[in-house]
């Protein structure tokens, strides 16, 4: 079993790769949501199409490959209610506050935004404090 | 060009959130429960991440255009206002509550399904929803 800390190191490394690589070869701004949100309505649907396949052709191979219950370990725990007002809250947070820890918290603050620092600072704080509130106040 | 370009990059991406573990409710969780059991290999992810993209941010800053393409599409948004700081609270109580953000989202409707395509399909909702507020001049 490799150490989870590299295995994070390289993921965040592959995540950061693909995310400055993509602004200095075309000049885009790899953030899931703007992507999501663009290639469901808007100009230049067809690149954003392709970078969402290769997100699930890498998926796929995952699939054909390696350990997808380490990889989504803790989604099969999660109830239908929860899944459903989480996935509400992240669509509309994300595309109310322009971004998510892919385009405010890889894109933004490795171009020094101070939008995305500010946005990162908040989403965090609010996540830390809502994990809290549910484990350990009572909530869950 | 920036098609191919683009696919590999969400490629490259996808491997990142599956090799990170960034994909695992449970581990992202258990980053942000600072209280519990504290799992600190999501900051490795972030910290990976944006040690790694700076500089090629910075390297990109010093060309006039994007070595595929005419113009770098930046945000145009640069103040802080209400709806930044509001969308991030919102934002930041979703992924605390179920531990899913759009990236794993992608990854895990084609891992798990079942239990994703509920979070997906109200997280599309949720942008619709607030693509018409916002239209509404809220």
């Amino acid at each position: 079993m490799p150490e989870t800390w590299l295995l994070a190191l390289a993921g965040g490394v592959l995540i950061g790769l693909a995310s400055g690589g993509f602004y200095l070869l075309a000049g885009e701004i790899a953030g899931i949501t703007g992507v999501v949100r663009r290639a469901m309505s808007g100009p230049e649907r067809g690149w954003r199409f392709a970078f969402l396949g290769g997100m699930v052709v890498a998926a796929l191979i995952w699939l054909a490959t390696a350990d997808v219950a380490a990889a989504t370990a803790g989604l099969e725990t999660l109830s239908l209610p929860i899944l459903i007002g989480a996935g509400l809250l992240v669509g509309i947070g994300t595309d109310l506050g322009n971004g998510c820890t892919s385009g405010h918290g890889v894109c933004g603050l490795s171009r020094f935004s101070l939008r995305s620092l500010v946005a990162v600072g908040v989403f965090m704080a609010v996540g830390v404090l809502t994990v809290w509130l549910v484990r350990h106040g009572g909530l869950a | 060009m920036k098609t191919l370009i683009a696919f590999l990059a969400g490629l490259a991406f996808g491997f990142g959130l599956l090799v990170s573990g960034m994909s695992s409710p449970d581990k992202v969780l258990s980053f942000l429960d600072l209280a519990g059991a504290w799992d600190s290999s999501l900051a490795f992810v972030m910290g990976g991440a944006v040690l790694t993209a700076t500089p090629l941010f910075l390297l990109a800053r010093r060309r006039a255009q994007p070595l595929v393409g005419v113009a770098y599409d930046d945000p145009d948004r640069l103040t802080i206002d209400r709806k930044l700081v509001i969308g991030a609270v919102l934002f930041g109580l979703g992924w605390g509550l179920a531990g899913i953000c759009p990236g794993p989202a992608v990854v895990n409707l084609v891992l798990a399904p079942g239990k994703t395509a509920a979070f997906v399909i109200a997280m599309v909702a949720g942008i619709m929803l607030s693509a018409r507020l916002r239209r509404g001049g809220a």
